[in-house]
């Protein structure tokens, strides 16, 4: 839910990471600098004598306020002297593939970084395409840190495997370690929870999203909630929501009393609402509030006597004056909805996507909604809902619907109608994740004119190849339309049948766009071509099961360069044109995934490639092959 | 749109898309011939075509159902406006076996007793564990699955793609539509456990009650590795106290001595686990329910007990009184 927090979602930002856009030539060598961001080696004067240090010196003070790092990014291409003063003065680090550099090499340029944001695993690894054990370990990582840094008061890792070592590394090596922030992550569990709480004496933010702990045995799992200091903690953010095994609630609610400093609190679905009503009474101050179930404890649902919950839950919404933030609510029981009204005028941002609530019982909470930015809701509440969604909802910047029942075959809550509404009424949507099984160009257009402020479009008609539902067209007028229209935008994501004809949208109307997920969508190269070649600032891209061969692979050349990375899966490449590619362009990791060993040598069934500094990784799992 | 669904075209070669060449019983081999490739219409209007036909590609279909593993049961072909519909691929070519709705494969294929195989209907259960393990294994041990469709189509989409864009769709495939896993899981646990919302809810209580096979985790003292039990193979306490003898003997045995052959000689029974439920012997069984506490096995009926029994554990006798009878509650979010 709190995906922009700390950048890692870089739809709305300059983007540009450490990796530079500009051209990464064969020629890197070179320079002072010349490592993870820029070119390097290209000045031919020599620094002048005695005012150096001076210089630099004054540069690091100025330089020092630079806060991005597509700023950075630049100053540090000036000439070596910049580039060693932005190195100098660099707080934050982000690397957005763990894998394109080297982390001694990272942290020998930059050496004194307070701040890590470390990203592995690509994006379709969400959707169980990329086998257990691929990599994006972050061992190597959290040693070269432990050495390096022993300021370091963040981190930040997305789509990382993270150990229970490394988790006790962090706690022993960084004595001043304040924000652990995991989003999808794996590999670690309670114990390495356990370790951080105890010995990161001035943790501020432990911060779980949507991470896969491991399953451990009953008698393995530790009470990680006990171990944090007894005495008044600076805990600010405190999110577990993903975490399956039970917590101490003892230890929780004792824990919550003594963190003064708390706003944010996120707990997972075997708090029940009773329990939660005790944690709210504790820390009335709290902005940031997971519900967890937001239901009855079994015993009680059992025996039909809610109610006595209810107007405890109420008075303690009411008396939660600062709630902005709303989430959980795993396992809803209705009647406790209402709840929440009181605060419902402050909220900026609800997340009830885990709630199978209809549009009835949405409709008397989004009417008091009228601040909110973020929505993000199940389809259960069908167009109607989103009806009222858009009459109440003008602020809203970010809406996500997800669907009940993620199948092709499903029935379609939300349509067309529902997307066109949200277009009318929330004229402000600056980005849209919408699943559903109908759509119409017709609404797709109506969105792309309404909604100018549109930064991210990500339409998912989960029937595949599925046309306009009512002219049986593609879709590719309404794609098109929200290319050329929506002059924000950076990051698309086209589903239904689409033919190469999108694709010429995309690659011509598509100036911004610097992420993009297709999926069984084109007829030929040529699409693919189009894209590559038309969309300068492509960053991201990400593709499966579409008929895009070795042509269009190779079409790409010039662009590999200034890609984060390029996924293909389950389309039409084969080996050679993937070792063509993997000769021409040599700083280019080209790794092809093979799931099934008997599959045969020719194909390519999964393509991931990305710029690298570091040279092919020596952690590769036998299945994966680096050409 | 126009799709192609080419009418009985070609004979799709079921057993192409198991590469180890895994027999799957008579079922392929006789129906082979048998299988129709077929649109059908949503919602079983007019099956005509397609209703005497339905029986055969069932069990077939299902069998490659199963060993594709999906978690997602159907897709949908991109026929004008149709979201229902199952198809299945069952050979390079792009032909499709349409089947109308799960509810009739499911009792096809219960029918055929293939207790391994975990059906879900609308693609609600879980068996998707995070991270896609489950995938992994999948992929690994059984070298087939949705791979075996993905090759095929990929090597012959040069075949599959027309113009037209009308591809038969292939199995369900993995990781579509790209919902993370994580909240698929979570929406399953929570959809198991809500109240009845909407019909959604009756769906998912229907499926747990149409499986025919459960299949639960078993773990005994001292062993560390566990074996799964069908719960729904039995139908009392006892036949269930003899399975899990047979289970655990072998791997007792072996832990003694690790060469001892697996097949044991009547002098070498006294490992067989008697008393399991009764407290009389040196081990006792005991289970975790659906709150997650560790309850003795015996005091409910056989049937309410496998609608709660989550797993189940062998415990030495001695250890009862200490904390393994403390209620844990701790949910799992995938079945066991």
């Amino acid at each position: 839910m709190s995906e922009e927090r700390s950048d890692m979602s870089e739809d709305e930002d300059g983007g540009g990471g450490v990796e530079q856009k500009e051209r990464w030539g064969p020629s890197q060598g070179g320079g002072g600098c010349g490592s993870a961001k820029s070119r390097g080696g290209v000045w031919t004067d020599p620094p002048p004598p005695f005012s150096d240090q001076v210089l630099e010196n004054v540069l690091e003070n100025v330089l020092q306020f630079l806060v991005c790092r597509r700023d950075r990014n630049a100053a540090s291409l000036v000439c070596r002297s910049w580039c060693r003063a932005e190195a100098q003065t660099r707080g934050e680090l982000f690397i957005g593939n763990c894998y394109a550099v080297s982390p001694r090499r990272a942290t020998d340029r930059f050496r004194r970084v307070r701040s890590v944001v470390l990203k592995g695993k690509p994006r379709f690894a969400d959707f169980s395409l990329v086998p257990l054990g691929w990599g994006a370990h972050f061992s190597p990582w959290a040693s070269a840190m432990a050495a390096a840094y022993p300021w370091l008061e963040r981190i930040c890792l997305k789509r990382m495997s993270i150990a229970d070592d490394d988790l006790s590394l962090l706690a022993f090596s960084f004595p001043f370690f304040k924000d652990l922030t995991l989003i999808c992550c794996d590999g670690f569990g309670t114990h390495g929870l356990a370790v951080i709480a105890e010995k990161c004496r001035h943790l501020r933010v432990l911060d779980l999203i949507e991470a896969y702990l491991e399953e451990e045995e009953e008698d393995q799992v530790v009470d990680w909630v006990s171990k944090f200091p007894q005495t008044t903690t600076s805990l600010e953010t405190l999110g577990f929501d993903c975490v399956v095994s039970t917590v101490n609630f003892e230890a929780l609610e004792a824990l919550v009393a003594r963190s003064p400093a708390l706003r944010q609190l996120r707990v997972n679905h075997h708090v029940t609402v009773d329990q939660l009503f005790r944690l709210m009474v504790r820390a009335p101050q709290l902005t940031h509030l997971g519900t967890g179930s937001f239901g009855p404890p079994a015993a009680l649902a059992l025996q039909g006597d809610v109610m006595e919950h209810e107007a405890d839950l109420v008075s303690a919404f009411a008396a939660s004056k600062s709630i902005i933030s709303l989430s959980g609510f795993r396992d809803v029981a209705s009647q406790y909805l209402p709840a929440i009204y009181p605060v419902c005028a402050n909220l900026t941002t609800l997340n009830c996507s885990f709630a199978e609530i209809t549009a009835d019982e949405l409709k008397p909470v989004i009417h008091h909604c009228h601040n909110l930015q973020k929505f993000w809701v199940l389809d259960t509440v069908r167009d109607e809902g989103l009806q009222a969604v858009a009459a109440t909802c003008k602020d809203l910047q970010e809406l996500r619907v997800f669907p009940l029942n993620a199948t092709e075959d499903s029935e379609g809550f939300v349509s067309d109608v529902g997307l066109a509404a949200i277009s009318q009424g929330c004229r402000r949507l600056r980005s849209i994740l919408y699943f559903c099984q109908q759509m119409t160009n017709k609404a797709v257009i109506t969105m792309s004119k309404n909604c100018q402020e549109l930064v991210v479009f990500r339409l998912c008609i989960m029937g595949r190849h599925l046309p306009d539902h009512l002219t049986k067209e593609p879709m590719d007028e309404g794609f098109g339309a929200i290319v050329m229209n929506c002059k924000k935008l950076t990051r698309l994501a086209v589903s239904g049948l689409l033919t190469d004809k999108a694709f010429a949208y995309i690659g011509k109307y598509g100036k911004s766009i610097r992420t993009l997920s297709v999926a069984f969508a084109g007829d030929s190269d040529v699409g693919l071509r189009y894209v590559l070649e038309g969309c300068p600032k492509l960053q991201k891209l990400e593709i499966r099961d579409s008929p895009f061969g070795d042509p269009a692979l190779l079409s790409g050349i010039h662009q590999y360069y200034n890609m984060r990375f390029l996924w293909m899966n389950s389309c039409k490449l084969s080996i050679r044109g993937c070792n063509d590619v993997a000769q021409r362009l040599p700083r280019l990791v080209v790794e092809v995934i093979r799931d099934r060993p008997e599959a045969d040598d020719e194909t390519v069934e999964k393509l991931y490639m990305y710029r690298s500094l570091a040279g092919p990784r020596n952690d590769a799992p036998p299945f994966v092959k680096i050409l | 749109m126009e799709e192609e669904f080419t009418r009985g075209e070609g004979r799709p070669r079921l057993l192409d898309l198991i590469p180890n060449g895994r027999d799957w019983g008579s079922y392929a081999a006789a129906e082979e011939k048998k299988l129709e490739l077929r649109l059908g219409l949503p919602g079983g209007e007019d099956w005509s075509a397609g209703q005497e036909k339905r029986e055969h590609p069932v069990e077939s279909a299902l069998s490659l159902d199963h060993i594709s593993k999906v978690r997602k049961s159907t897709n949908v072909n991109a026929s004008s406006g149709t979201k229902r519909g199952f198809l299945v691929q069952v050979e390079p070519k792009t032909e499709g076996i349409l089947i109308d709705n799960m509810t009739f494969q499911q009792q096809q294929l219960q029918q055929q007793q293939l207790g391994f195989l975990q059906l879900q209907a609308k693609g609600k259960e879980s068996l998707q564990k995070t991270s896609g393990s489950a995938e992994q294994q999948s992929l690994e041990g059984k070298g087939c699955g949705p791979h075996a469709a993905h090759a095929s189509s990929t090597k012959n989409a040069a075949v599959a793609h027309t113009a037209s864009q009308s591809r038969a769709a292939a199995t369900p495939v993995v990781g579509w539509p790209p919902v993370r896993s994580f909240r698929m899981n979570l929406a399953g646990t929570a959809k198991a456990s809500a109240e009845s919302h909407n019909g959604s809810s009756e769906a998912a209580k229907k499926l747990e009650n149409d499986r025919k096979s459960l299949f639960v985790k078993i773990n005994m003292d001292g062993i560390p590795i566990g074996r799964k039990v069908d719960l729904k193979a039995y139908d009392s306490y006892d036949k269930l106290s003899l399975a899990v003898d047979e289970l655990f003997r072998g791997l007792m045995a072996a832990q003694v001595d690790p060469l001892a052959p697996s097949i044991l000689k009547n002098s070498e029974e006294k490992h067989v686990l008697i008393g399991l439920l009764d407290g009389s012997g040196e081990y006792t069984l005991v289970y975790e329910d659906d709150e997650g506490d560790r309850m003795l096995v015996g005091d409910v009926p056989w049937d309410m007990f496998v609608s709660m029994a989550k797993r189940l554990r062998v415990l030495k006798s001695s250890d009862l009184s200490a904390s393994s009878l403390r209620a844990v509650g701790r949910k799992r979010t995938s079945n066991s």
